[in-house]
């Protein structure tokens, strides 16, 4: 077992936007990401989910530093302004390095 | 006036349950699948009638169904770029011109009801006036900028949920034709008004949850979002009747002029016009515009277009 580590970069955002960040995380060098749908409340109100307008998303990829750094500042000068975004980083430890 | 028709007492519930903050809550997937059921409906029905008609004769009316849908917000950005921002009334104006299924759906119920006959390719106009406000739309909000990415956005447009699957229905009832379609009949046309109950009944719950930005943005909208609508009735319907129409199409094609979109136009907007907020133009459409097309405008219309031909004639 190796201790190695990578980034967790989670996103929780509009699901209006998937498809676009999507593209724009593998154009970034991601090599996968899960999509949850979300719920919660945050400064743009209640987003219950209950439906497509009302819609939040969390999309998690793993990836090293320098494509977790490239795509968190692509996505604040892109998408911050004007839509309902979160984004946060952790390490963490995994077990395939050749994935990530 | 008649009774009230039981999906609206089905919206009136939701509505009812939505503000007295019920504990109710229709799953994401099931609101989905309604809203897919009665799209598909609308198209199937529409696509079985046309199977009977020559599309030829058709062009005329899709004409002027193209020149509503970019008339009808060009008329509403005005009024609305009085009181708010640019991209605000841009995206507004085009949820005004576009049209909301939803409402189409009570108006086709609320007929049958009556016993009122209308012509049943008007589902052909509906997919038609989904795509021009939204362009209109962007084009008040952008100019004829390069910023606008129109690959994608046509994307978004032509192959939205609304457009494709009642598009695809539209196709699918033309090409198997009243006999191919019996099987069917029992899922999409039986039970349509039970699926329509129940989207109602949802529909009624987001249009409360949309009350509370509704006292935050104020009279304007709600002043907007009554007015705007009886005028676009009247346009809808003057052309309905200009068409040909009978009293049953008239009342439907003002229906539509006077709806105003929740689901194409919002997600395309999102995407186009990101700086508008969507708060201010889902409570218009959703929190005043839907609950009184529902509650009073669908009746009012049938009238108007009684009018229109009685005075025509």
């Amino acid at each position: 077992m190796s201790n190695e580590y990578r980034k967790l970069l989670t996103v929780i955002t509009e699901s209006a936007i998937e498809r676009d960040l999507l593209a724009d995380m593998e154009r970034l060098g991601a090599h996968g990401y899960t999509v949850t749908d979300a719920r919660g409340k945050g400064s743009r109100g209640v987003r219950d989910a209950g439906w497509g307008e009302a819609s939040n998303i969390r999309v998690e990829v793993l990836c090293d530093d320098a494509t977790a750094r490239a795509i968190a500042l692509h996505l604040r000068t892109r998408y911050y302004d004007n839509y309902a975004m979160i984004l946060f980083m952790s390490d963490v430890e995994i077990l395939r390095p050749e994935k990530f | 006036m008649p009774a009230l028709d039981p999906v609206v007492l089905f919206f009136l519930l939701g509505l009812a349950a939505g503000l007295a903050r019920a504990d109710l809550r229709l799953p994401g997937a099931i609101y989905e699948f309604l809203s897919m059921v009665l799209l598909l409906a609308i198209g199937l029905k529409g696509g079985v009638e046309l199977a009977r008609q020559s599309p030829v004769e058709l062009l005329p009316q899709l004409g002027a169904v193209l020149l509503m849908g970019i008339v009808l917000p060009l008329a509403a950005y005005p009024v609305l770029r009085w009181r708010l921002a640019r991209p605000d009334a841009a995206s507004i104006a085009a949820h005004y011109g576009s049209v909301s299924v939803g409402t189409f759906a009570v108006a086709v119920a609320f007929l049958a009801s009556q016993g009122v006959v209308y012509e049943a390719h008007i589902p052909v106009f509906v997919v038609l006036l989904e795509m021009p406000a939204i362009m209109v739309g962007i084009l008040l909000a952008r100019g004829m900028g390069r910023q606008t990415d129109w690959k994608r956005l046509g994307h978004e447009v032509f192959l939205g949920k609304g457009v494709v699957l009642m598009g695809g229905g539209l196709l699918i009832g033309w090409a198997a034709g009243p006999e191919g379609m019996r099987p069917l009949g029992g899922l999409f046309f039986d039970l349509f008004k039970g699926f329509l109950a129940l989207f109602l009944l949802e529909m009624g719950l987001i249009a409360a949850s949309q009350m509370a930005s509704l006292r935050r943005h104020g009279a304007f909208l709600v002043v907007f979002g009554i007015v705007m609508p009886l005028l676009s009735a009247l346009v809808g319907g003057w052309v309905g009747w200009l068409l040909g129409l009978s009293v049953g199409g008239t009342a439907l094609f003002a229906t539509l002029a006077a709806s105003a979109s929740y689901i194409a136009v919002p997600a395309a907007m999102r995407l186009a016009v990101p700086e508008a907020n969507p708060t201010l133009s889902l409570a218009a459409s959703l929190g005043v515009t839907f609950p009184f097309n529902v509650l009073v405008g669908v009746p009012l219309y049938l009238d108007l277009a009684r009018l229109i031909h009685r005075l025509g004639a």
